[in-house]
């Protein structure tokens, strides 16, 4: 087995092809990098990875390279040995290898690239403005972080610092502070590699080197919104987010994006229940180490003041708020004496944008009043084509494609149809009864967009008398209603999502619904009149013993999602 | 480590002789003290006719320096709020104006609720700017509670009257030691 030695450590790498910081991650030892991602193209430009480098040979002997060199350039093979500045922290019960006594002299090993560490962030400061207090990445910034863990403390320089102007027009969402970048170029190789639009540039040389965009041609790709999280500075800011809040103050919740059905995994980040941010959450299975911009600030309508926050009930054609002790009761009532009459005129609709168990716990209500109640999938959102990453200058796609951002918008519409599947047999979508006239109708919605479900609506349907419409904005068809429930959004509930590929993956909550809306959940454990609290862990149990589809999901779902078979 | 019998020292109170009980010599003293007051320089401070001179590193109300533009001096960095042990200071940031050339960012609103305050003077240790400061200022009412809410504009206030009065000169600048300041350990 090929064998690569990190500050003495064997670390057994089998086939991969590694760089130094990989092997070293492979070790537990942690090398600082700024340029260096995963998911981009190699230049070792910052030169915070530095390193020193050498080779055991079969007999036991260490040759090391005379000089220390960027790690996430190196690449390891079998015998390579990596020393990184933190070798006096290394595990002392590994034996020490017999390193050349000349290499040694005067010193430790790693003493060269912990001084080729603190060099490196000198030469970062120097032009830094260090405005940690008005930056937005104080609190997650590389640059604080590093220069506090290998840096030195004070500051030889005693010129005027380069204070090139700010860029605020980079874009509409974007903002550069010029003199914090320390030209990493992470934000101009995804450009280039990743959305293929390479609108940033370098400009200048040396010294004088800034990022920049052709006049006229700002970042305005669908991808563009990443570039802030790949900064590991402040230099690039979101100007959604800027100033909103100070880092430390957020609660981060891992999450799955609910604006299309990639279902990109999620940080949300969240104060006092209000959402600020969203950030990718790298995840292979589902769509890499990014995410896209409508996602990214999709989340605006979570906090909208046109929500739906309390049950209503019409009244003398004019809707009035109602308490859920009088609205559950009342529910259930008209709606066992709706199947009584006829069973099969009560429909209930079950949106793509509910969570799996959700889905379930609604569905099992109505089927189990009467069989013949039938259960529909709601309008599923689908607007313009899939659209794939990266793009040639001319906006065609390029393969090896990268990212897709899918015309279906919603999150969820595979784990819906496999709890219709198995709850009545057949999937059927809700335009093809919603011409037939109806006595009691359920439609459970969601959407973030009132326009997503009005689109899947046919122009000529017509309400029928008791309508319950459980959404989050008014749309058509909650103003024909007889009763609005409030819906909550993806980041007020916990459940599970199944993506375009059947990748199933579990989220927690990262934010308390309005006062007094309900989330579906406990709306289904109301209606079915359980007891206890609303868990989806506990509903989720019960899907994956049903829904053979859906059974890897039993136990603890792993935080990258569970595949399901086809 | 256990005490051990030799450690413990056995201590008697002394037996009263015959002075002592009688108890007469110990009023005599008693009332030689009081005597004493009675025609000494009175010491007792009249407050509130006479109002006392403070150390300027007593923690009283709080202010908001200005800078040499007369701008409020607030970077808006949230670091005394983080660092304020009683959760009262409240901040809203927004883009500085487009004038301010210098600044990227202000507070939009700063509150500072002083009567949930602890003066404890920990927002002032941790403002990277000394934009605020605890003045000498410590006779604070208020009629009702939001008026013991302070915003930005009574900070700065408090500012302007503590300045002009000559008790609160700035504290601390551009890193050398003011006024409050304690010498650094030998
Ligand atoms: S980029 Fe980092 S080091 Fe620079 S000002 Fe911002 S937080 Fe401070
Ligand atoms: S703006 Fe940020 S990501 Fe881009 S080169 Fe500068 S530091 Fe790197
Ligand atoms: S003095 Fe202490 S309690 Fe009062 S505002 Fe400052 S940090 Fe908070
Ligand atoms: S610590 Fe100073 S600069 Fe920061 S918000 Fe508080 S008063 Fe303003
Ligand atoms: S991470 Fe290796 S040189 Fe930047």
């Amino acid at each position: 087995m090929p064998t690569v030695y990190v500050n003495d450590k064997p670390v057994e790498i089998g086939t991969a092809r590694l760089n130094c910081v990989q092997a070293a991650g492979l070790a537990d030892t942690f090398v600082p990098h700024y340029c260096y991602h995963e998911a981009l193209s190699v230049v070792a430009s910052c030169r915070m990875c530095l390193v020193e480098v050498g080779e055991r040979k079969p007999d036991g002997t260490v040759v090391m390279q005379p000089k220390v060199l960027p790690g996430c350039q190196t690449p390891v093979k079998d015998g390579t040995v990596v020393v990184t500045g933190d070798y006096a922290k290394r595990d002392q019960t590994q034996a020490a290898l017999a390193y050349p006594a000349d290499y040694v002299k005067g010193g430790q090993p790693g003493d060269r690239a912990k001084r080729a560490q603190a060099d490196t962030l000198e030469g970062l400061l120097l032009n830094h403005p260090l405005d940690c207090p008005v930056c937005d990445k104080a609190g997650e910034c590389k640059l604080q972080d590093y220069s506090y863990d290998y840096g030195r403390s004070e500051s030889r320089m005693v010129d005027e610092k380069n204070q090139p102007p700010n860029k605020p027009g980079l874009s509409s969402k974007i903002t550069l502070f010029t003199d914090r970048c320390i030209m990493c170029t992470r934000c101009v190789r995804f450009t280039r590699e990743i959305s293929g639009t390479a609108e940033l540039m370098v400009n200048g040389r040396g010294h004088h080197e800034e990022i920049d965009t052709f006049p006229g041609r700002p970042l305005e790709n669908k991808l563009a919104g990443n570039v802030v999280d790949l900064c590991p500075v402040g230099a690039l800011g979101s100007k959604d987010f800027l100033y909103k809040q100070r880092v430390w103050y957020l609660k981060t919740v891992d999450q799955v994006c609910s604006r299309c059905s990639t279902g990109c995994s999620t940080h949300v980040d969240s104060n006092k229940d209000i959402v600020y941010r969203l950030r990718a959450r790298e995840n292979p299975l589902a769509q890499g180490h990014f995410m896209c911009d409508e996602g990214r600030y999709g989340y605006h309508f979570a906090n909208s003041a046109e929500r739906f926050v309390r049950p209503q009930v019409k009244r003398d054609g004019r809707f009035q708020p109602a308490p859920w002790a009088q609205v559950t009761p009342q529910l259930k009532q008209e709606l066992s004496a709706a199947v009584q009459a006829n069973a099969r005129g009560v429909v209930a609709v079950l949106s793509p944008y509910l969570t799996v168990e959700e889905a379930f716990l609604l569905g099992s209500y109505f089927k189990g009043l009467s069989a013949d109640v039938r259960l529909t999938l709601g309008p599923v959102p689908v607007v313009g084509e899939d659209d794939r990453y990266p793009k040639d200058v001319r906006g065609n796609a390029v393969e090896p494609t990268k990212f897709v951002i899918r015309a279906e918008k919603c999150p969820n519409r595979r784990g819906v149809e496999a709890v219709l599947t198995h709850l009545q047999g057949a999937v059927i979508p809700f335009a093809d009864v919603a011409r037939e006239a109806l006595d009691a109708l359920w439609f459970a919605g969601g959407y973030p967009e009132p326009g997503y479900a009005e689109a899947g609506i046919p122009s000529d349907w017509k309400a029928p008398a008791l309508l319950v419409a459980q959404d989050l904005f008014p749309s058509l068809v909650t103003a024909a209603a007889k009763y609005v429930l409030p819906g909550t959004s993806s980041f007020e509930k916990e459940g599970t999502f199944v993506n375009h590929a059947g990748l199933a993956q579990s989220f927690g909550r990262a934010a308390r619904p309005p006062v007094e809306a309900r989330t579906e959940l406990q709306l289904g454990y109301d209606l079915l009149g359980r007891r206890g609290l609303a868990q989806a862990a506990v509903v989720r149990a019960e899907v994956a013993g049903a829904v053979s589809w859906l059974a890897p999901l039993g136990g603890e779902v792993p935080a990258n999602g569970v595949k399901l078979g086809d | 480590m256990p005490l051990t019998e030799t450690d413990v020292r056995w201590v008697e109170a002394p037996k009263l002789g015959f002075w002592d009980q009688l108890y007469l010599p110990a009023m005599v003293d008693g009332l030689k003290t009081t005597l004493g007051h009675m025609f000494s320089k009175k010491i007792t401070e009249q407050y509130p006719e006479q109002e006392p001179t403070l150390p300027p590193n007593y923690r009283g109300v709080h202010r908001l320096n200005r800078d040499e533009a007369g701008r409020v001096k607030c970077v808006a960095c949230y670091m005394c709020a983080t660092a304020c042990p009683a959760h009262c200071i409240d901040i809203v940031a927004a883009p500085a104006p487009t004038e301010w050339k210098d600044r990227e960012k202000y507070p939009e609103t700063f509150v500072i609720d002083e009567l949930r305050c602890i003066y404890c003077g920990m927002c002032e240790e941790a403002c990277p700017v000394d934009a605020i400061e605890l003045t000498t200022l410590y006779d604070l009412t208020g009629a009702s509670r939001e008026q013991m809410v302070f915003d930005k504009e009574k900070l700065l206030s408090v500012f302007d009257q503590t300045t002009k009065a000559g008790t609160d000169p700035v504290r601390s600048r551009a890193g050398k030691l003011g006024a409050a300041s304690e010498p650094p350990p030998q």
